[in-house]
């Protein structure tokens, strides 16, 4: 039957230091003074200085170990001066063999590959408890530690420990000053009182409490508001599962629990063996001088060590010899008893040996079960361990793995002694400490073994990063009249094209099949002409299975191919969730959402565009209209990217001229926008830059004289070369407004665009109220970037904001030239509708992620403040000079 | 009208018995006294404590202590000690 009662906690105490006299403050005062002086004198002391005091430290302590562990002895009464002088050796020579190379001082890390560097800044004063266990090896641990970190530390000595651990701090002091040290960087209290500790605990020159001794001491550090190291209590559970190796696992067990008469506060409490091992490893357990209670004996030995009020250990028990406990108890063992086990049927009040005992006592739990032996182990840990320690013997990595992560341990020791174990770098790579942290599970900040990086301040100096750029594109792409021929080349068994009724009453989709080989089965899948909606890709992707597709052709213009790549995406990934697909983003490569790339079909899409505005032949993007949620879905993945794009003029040599004039403002626009985008590049610019000019010589010609074969050409390429630049540096403000005011009033995109343009031009070119953080660009160059534009197109001006104004009226004469509409106002809505609807619009602007790549950060009423100078009309903007944007 | 009196240069290793045989002048400086730490590489805690007296008499005496030329080092040295607010600083 298992229990877990929780074994109540001593409540944390921080007493009051208002009771200290006039002369015990100055004392303190006095100590904490020379500390901080010490500290700052530190501060500017080398790596190589404090390496050259740390080494004849380490060897201090080494020498004086025995001396010190035999003080300890005589002074405590507690452990073992063998083991104790183990544990001074390893406090020096293991820490410093961890610590030697170690960078503390100044630059401790880099990392070139991330631009980070690490600077160590000590922590100046450190408060000290330290406990009465471990006292010395403590004392000199942590000295070598403040020496290595440039820290000044304070000590409060368990007052048990007092003796010997002021004579460890001197022995530390004396070497350490001896060799460069400042003066005062260590000192031990005179005496000890609560009293002391609360007001050193208090003390606003004190920056870390670093505490290393009971579960009072440590609540009380943290108690005190300041920062604080601390460790728990520690009830270490040992599964002892049936595939271990019996031999090694009961000699650890025992040398663990018995060294230092069980002190170490990580050492075996409780151990839960199998059932198919239990007897035979309790005769081992008694082959190696334990002595295994019966029943009686281990109630009466219950009763003796653990105190029944509190249901703790006895303190009088702690460190002691398994022979003297026996004796004190009453119990008859042989002589030379190591150990004593006493058998337990559960955890918790009820079982007063399923707690902590820092003495050799060992309860043994015998569990019918992996499961049950793993609860047992949950329920010692949650009976006053949490965060602590922890011990497995097993050679099934599973049940290991399963054991790390059922317990909450913040050193978990495999096939080791648990208290040497746990005191790193002798058993295992574990960092080499006195002080376990325990986790929040023991009322800690660390499950980390407290080191040297836990005496310092590590700055880290993030230097700006050259962001990763990209430029994506389909691989192929054929411009030029009759491009189209290079479908032939494409080998496919079954080829879909998916058109509108328009193009195939106009012969155009017969145009495309003339190059499509005679061997492929070709079926022809008529879709609205209007943005796709999920019926119809439904059906599109159900024709797709049914001829089983290698092949899709697009034949039309944005929509029809935005249709296509949906129904790609689908008919490859037929899990793919659109909705989900669709989730917003802020760095296309650091998308929470990511696209499928496991595929049960695949086909190739070609994309033949049969208008010259959206470039969607090249773009990565698509946009569904779900109508049963009345919304519209927008993808984004370079995967949707057509695989080959074919820019034929002759498929836009029919195209009407308000069409013309509507995809050809919505070519600049994406040109425009990508040119001054904050993800702009010199891939995007050349592309932008292109395109820009393309449009202002050729739409006019295209717009005026639909036959021309040349116009219509280049308007082609430039909608292509456009949608390359902003597929890879996005759009910007102007879209944002554009999508939300033609939704609103069902303004076509291109019309919608062109109203806003001239104004969005201006709103860019000034000084943005608030900067669009931007790791891709240095400094704010939209001005810059627009004269640039002013420059190419040869419209002069002697200044950029000349240059710039000089863009806008460009533009602006070209909307006039193209029969544009001036203002929203010209559309024949009233000043009164739009007024009620300009908030609703400039939120949904907001909500449109086109801006995120602006140059400036809109605000809501600059989004507002655009609407309505749209609204207004344009050639009312005009540039204010911009003497503060000196930019590179 | 203050005067400024001028005093030596801090010599390296030598400040804290500087400071403190400057100090004992201090009953005959009025206003502002100047100590110039471009010499001074380090500041030991002899340093500290003298300087820490130093600026208990000074402010006794309404006298403003100026430490000219400190390096950064000490200057961060003095901040952590937190005496910075007890002097001013020139380069």
């Amino acid at each position: 039957m298992i229990t877990s009662e929780a074994v109540q906690e001593q409540a944390p105490t921080l007493p009051s230091a208002e009771s200290l006299s006039t002369e015990r403050i100055a004392y303190l005062e006095g100590l904490v003074s020379q500390a901080s002086t010490a500290a700052a004198v530190f501060s500017q002391f080398t790596q190589e200085e404090v390496d050259r005091i740390v080494k004849p430290m380490v060897l201090a302590g080494l020498e004086q170990a025995q001396s010190l562990a035999r003080l300890a002895v005589e002074e405590t009464r507690l452990g073992v001066m063998e083991d104790k002088v183990i544990k001074n050796m390893v406090a020096t020579e293991f820490a410093y063999n961890y610590i030697k190379d170690k960078r503390t001082v100044g630059v401790i890390r880099e990392y070139p590959e991330r631009n980070l560097v690490e600077i160590a800044e000590p922590i100046g004063v450190i408060f000290s408890l330290t406990p009465v266990t471990n006292p010395t090896s403590t004392v000199l641990f942590k000295c070598i530690m403040a020496i290595k970190t440039r820290n000044a530390v304070i000590f409060s000595p368990h007052p048990k420990a007092w003796r010997c651990c002021s004579e460890a701090v001197r022995i530390m002091y004396e070497t350490a000053v001896k060799h460069g040290a400042p003066e005062g960087v260590f000192s031990c209290l005179d005496s000890h009182t609560l009293n002391d500790n609360a007001f050193l605990m208090r003390h606003k020159n004190v920056a870390l409490i670093d505490a290393t001794g009971g579960p009072g001491a440590v609540k009380a550090a943290y108690s005190s508001g300041k920062p604080a190291l601390g460790v728990g209590p520690g009830n270490t559970p040992v599964y002892l599962e049936k595939s271990a190796d019996l031999k090694n696992a009961i000699v650890d067990i025992i040398l663990s629990k018995t060294f230092d008469n069980g002190t170490i506060c990580a050492s075996e409490q409780t151990v839960v063996i199998d059932d198919e091992i239990y007897e035979l490893a309790l005769k081992k357990f008694a082959e190696l001088g334990t002595h295994i209670c019966n029943d009686k004996e281990a109630a009466l030995l219950a009763r003796t060590v653990i105190d029944p009020h509190t249901g703790f250990m006895q303190p009088l028990a702690v460190g002691q010899k398994a022979g003297d406990i026996a004796r004190f108890v009453g119990l008859q063992v042989k002589p030379g008893t190591k150990l004593l086990i006493a058998p337990i049927q559960g955890v918790g009040r009820k079982h007063p040996l399923s707690v902590e005992k820092l003495f050799p006592v060992l309860a043994v739990y015998r569990a019918k079960s992996v499961e049950e032996a793993l609860k047992v182990c949950i329920d010692v840990n949650h009976a006053g361990g949490l965060g602590h320690t922890a011990v497995i013997f097993s050679h099934n990595d599973e049940i290991i793995r399963k054991f790390g992560e059922v317990i909450n341990a913040g050193r978990i020791i495999v096939n080791s002694p648990g208290s040497i174990g746990a005191l790193g770098a002798v058993y295992n790579d574990l960092v080499p400490t006195f002080s376990f942290g325990c986790g929040t599970g023991g009322g800690n900040s660390t499950t980390d073994n407290v080191n040297i990086f836990h005496y310092l301040n590590i700055k880290r100096l993030a230097r700006r990063t050259q962001a990763h750029m990209w430029f994506r594109v389909p691989n192929q792409i054929y411009f030029n009249l009759n491009a189209v021929e290079n479908v032939s080349q494409f080998p496919s068994r079954s080829t879909v094209i998916i058109t509108n009724p328009a193009l195939e009453r106009i012969g155009h989709v017969d145009l495309v099949r003339r190059y499509v080989s005679p061997q492929t089965h070709v079926h022809v899948s008529v879709i609205p002409d209007a943005e796709p909606e999920v019926n119809v890709i439904s059906q599109g992707v159900e024709t797709l299975n049914f001829y089983k597709a290698d092949q899709i052709i697009a034949l039309g213009g944005g929509s029809v191919i935005d249709a296509a790549k949906i129904m790609k995406l689908k008919y490859e990934s037929p899990e793919a969730d659109l909705e989900e697909l669709a989730a917003p983003f802020l760095d296309l490569r650091k998308r929470v959402v990511q696209y499928p790339t496991d595929k049960v079909n695949r086909a190739r899409l070609i994309a033949i565009s049969t208008t010259s505005g959206t470039g969607s032949e090249v773009t990565p993007f698509a946009v569904l209209t779900d109508k049963a949620r009345g919304c519209k879905v927008t993808l984004a993945d370079y995967s949707l990217s057509p695989d080959v794009a074919i820019v034929d003029p002759q498929f836009v040599m029919s195209m009407p001229k308000g069409l013309t004039a509507d995809t050809g403002i919505d070519c600049l626009t994406h040109a425009l926008e990508a040119g001054v985008s904050s993800y702009a590049s010199p891939y995007t610019d050349s592309n932008a830059m292109q395109a820009i000019r393309l449009v202002f010589k050729y739409l006019p010609i295209a717009y005026e004289n639909p036959s021309d074969e040349e116009a219509r050409s280049m308007m082609h390429n430039a909608a292509c070369i456009a949608a390359m630049a902003f597929s890879n540096a996005s759009v910007g403000v102007n879209h944002a407004l554009a999508h939300a005011f033609g939704a609103r009033f069902q303004v076509a995109h291109g019309r919608a665009n062109a109203l806003m343009l001239p104004h969005v031009m201006a709103y860019n070119a000034a000084v943005p109220t608030k900067f669009m953080p931007s790791p891709y660009q240095q400094g704010y160059v939209a001005h810059k970037k627009y004269a640039a534009v002013a420059d190419l197109l040869g419209l002069g001006g002697a200044s950029v904001e000349e240059k710039v104004n000089n863009l806008i009226a460009a533009t602006e004469r070209l909307l006039d030239q193209l029969g544009f509409p001036k203002s929203i106002a010209e559309l024949g809505i009233n000043k009164e509708e739009f007024e009620k609807a300009v908030p609703e619009l400039a939120k949904m602007a907001f909500n449109d992620p086109s801006w995120r790549s602006n140059p400036r950060m809109p605000l809501m009423s600059e989004l507002s403040e655009l609407f309505w100078k749209a609204y207004q009309g344009r050639g009312v903007t005009k540039v204010a000079p911009t003497p503060q944007l000196q930019t590179a | 009208m203050p005067t400024i009196a001028a005093w030596p240069k801090l010599a390296e290793g030598q400040e804290a018995q500087g400071l403190r045989e400057a100090a004992e002048k201090l009953d005959s400086a009025e206003g502002e006294v100047v100590f110039d730490f471009s010499c001074v590489r380090r500041i030991d805690s002899n340093t500290v404590r003298a300087l820490e007296e130093f600026a208990r008499s000074a402010e006794e005496k309404a006298v403003t202590v100026v430490l000219r030329n400190v390096k950064v080092d000490i200057y961060k040295a003095l901040t952590l000690a937190k005496l910075t607010s007890r002097f001013s600083f020139v380069s």
